[in-house]
């Protein structure tokens, strides 16, 4: 593979992989809202 | 009202609006369109696109719809009619429906061909098939004469029992749609990393004699060196605009959809994000890695070049996986077949939300009722785009309803967000429960960047120039030579143009008799195809207009 055609595609393929794993992180980690939210999974807990 | 929908976990909601976004094209339409407008310089139109457009748009139909539904409306007519009084959003906002079904009755028909596929790999119906009896077997599918299976009309009982299983998901409600994503998503995903590797580690392996320097290599290079000279090209920075905008599932109304069950003081803003990226993984590392690297590394980067399109997962992709020997290659007829299957059937669950919601919110139907006259509506839409496949039917539900339709919506909605309803108004309900602090220049991209763009990528495919060359059409204009539309161009579209060229060029060359009655053949049942979708528009419209005096008569309010 070219280089320059490889380092164009780790430059673009690895922050795409680091921010999306950073926002679904971050939606995992955030404390649930008290109730009522809007979702029926923490109205049985 | 009988609506009490409600999502179960935000992460349900998340992979419930990824799996929305993520669909075939991710796999087949980028790729094609990265290595059709400058390789890796594609991607940097399309970053900046993503950023000025797609994350704009995402934030603008997540509010709207988030308002929408603390005011107890789930779709679009009434979304908008509650931002904004005037009769003009309510009908503005029939695009959020009917481009659902019509979009939904041929989605269905590629969704069933994965179905379809998904078998014919297990028992092995590709062993021993060259490239050609394995393109002339897509062939014979599409046909509904011929069977592939010895089932009569395979085509048509594939597509059925598709629609069949969307309609009985749907009919499960919100929890449906969420279960399918949260088990089709992760394998979507698995299935996608498998195959990105194989394409990743081919390398020359895969060339033949036939093709001595095949290599996937090639194909990484095609995809990813970069061709800056292409940045001044126009037709690539709307290829990218264009590409975001179908990536994302924008303009649809599905979003709203979606989103109208989120309470106010829960989050919307890093829930769009997080979606919008976790659609831009699965398009620009894993679409990137499988169909281009695999395809080159056996047939050689000449032949992706020439054949790079669509049709490449279903005509080419099962004759490659089979020199990966017995048992890997129907493991990779199922995982590419099964993760195009989850990328689509999560796609048109969310087609059917809207009608939907619509439905239950305003003559109090039952979910079941609801799901299944979605599933009859779309099977009446449907059935022509699979019986006439080969007359151009199909494609004209995707022109019109699966592009033009999308970007005059998403042009509105963004109008109407903006600067109807406005952006100071929209920016404190984005706000409302944000997990994020979102920049506060946002603000102004959705109020100026964003409208502007896609009035931009409106224009260009009103106005596209003849061969979408933009450079040689502003050089004629400024000589005093005007503007020649290219025939795919939304104005030549509509009078269907091309197909009367070809006509007439067939007539002037004494073609045989067969090729003037298959181009006359195609131009009447692309008629055909606009009557059926105006016919939808219409009896929308109709629909809306008897919910809205049905409210007045009851004193139901909109706002």
């Amino acid at each position: 593979m070219k280089t320059e055609a490889l380092i164009t595609m780790l430059c673009i393929q690895i922050p795409v992989v680091c921010i999306t794993a950073y926002f679904f992180y971050k939606v995992l980690k955030t404390p649930k809202k008290s109730e009522p939210d809007s979702y029926s999974e923490n109205e049985e807990s | 009202m009988s609506n009490k929908e409600a999502w179960g976990s935000r992460v349900g909601l998340i992979l419930a609006m990824a799996g929305n976004a993520v669909g075939l094209g991710n796999f087949l339409r980028f790729p094609v369109q990265a290595a059709n407008n400058g390789g890796g310089a594609f991607i940097i139109p399309y970053i900046i696109c993503f950023l000025l457009m797609g994350i704009p748009l995402l934030w603008i139909e997540w509010s709207s719809g988030r308002f929408g539904g603390r005011l107890g409306h789930h779709a679009t007519p009434f979304i908008f009619q509650s931002m904004n009084k005037r009769a003009i959003w309510r009908y503005i906002g029939v695009f959020g429906i009917f481009t659902n079904i019509a979009v939904a009755a041929y989605y269905c028909y590629i969704e069933s061909w994965t179905m379809s596929y998904v078998y014919h790999s297990v028992v092995g119906t590709f062993n021993g098939l060259n490239q050609t009896e394995v393109k002339d077997f897509f062939d014979n599918y599409t046909d509904i004469n011929s069977t592939t299976t010895g089932i009569p009309y395979e085509s048509i009982i594939f597509y059925i029992l598709c629609l069949g299983l969307n309609t009985w998901i749907l009919s499960r409600g919100l929890k449906g749609i969420e279960k399918v994503a949260k088990v089709g998503m992760p394998l979507l995903i698995l299935f996608g990393v498998f195959l990105a590797i194989k394409g990743i580690t081919l390398g020359t392996s895969g060339a033949s004699e036939e093709v001595p320097h095949a290599s996937a290599w090639e194909g990484l290079n095609f995809l990813w060196t970069p061709d800056f000279n292409s940045l001044w090209d126009f037709k690539v920075w709307l290829a990218a605009a264009g590409q975001i905008f179908f990536t994302l599932s924008l303009g649809m109304g599905t979003v709203h959809c979606y989103a109208a069950y989120v309470k106010s003081k829960d989050d919307i803003a890093l829930n769009a994000v997080s979606a919008g990226f976790m659609n831009e993984f699965v398009e620009v590392v894993l679409g990137s890695l499988i169909v281009i690297p695999i395809a080159a590394g056996y047939l050689g980067i000449d032949w992706v070049k020439a054949n790079a399109g669509f049709g490449m997962a279903f005509q080419t992709m099962p004759y490659l996986f089979e020199k990966w020997g017995d048992i890997l290659s129907v493991m990779a007829g199922v995982m590419w077949f099964g993760l195009l299957f989850f990328a689509g059937i999560t796609s048109s669950l969310a087609m059917g939300a809207p009608w939907m919601s619509f439905m239950q919110d305003e003559f109090n139907w039952n979910r079941k009722k609801a799901a299944w006259s979605f599933g009859f509506i779309v099977l009446i839409m449907g059935l022509p785009t699979v019986i006439f496949y080969k007359y151009g039917v199909f494609s004209e539900y995707d022109e019109w309803a699966g592009t033009v339709s999308l970007v005059v919506f998403a042009l509105a909605e963004s109008i109407l967000f903006s600067w109807v309803w406005g952006v100071s108004k929209g920016w404190k309900e984005l706000n409302s429960g944000a997990d994020i602090k979102i920049p506060v220049i946002f603000k102004y991209i959705i109020k100026y960047i964003t409208p502007t763009m896609l009035m931009i990528v409106f224009l260009g495919s009103l106005l596209k120039p003849l061969n979408n060359d933009w450079s040689q059409a502003f050089h004629s204009v400024l000589s005093g030579n005007g503007w020649t539309l290219d025939n795919s161009s939304i104005i030549k579209m509509i009078t269907n143009e091309g197909l009367k060229e070809q006509l007439n060029t067939a007539i002037n060359n004494n073609e045989p008799e067969s090729v003037i009655n298959e181009i006359k053949q195609n131009i009447f049942y692309r008629n055909i195809a606009r009557t059926l979708l105006l016919s939808l528009f219409i009896g929308i419209t109709i629909i809306i207009s008897i919910a809205y005096k049905k409210r007045l008569k009851e004193g139901r309010k909109l706002t």
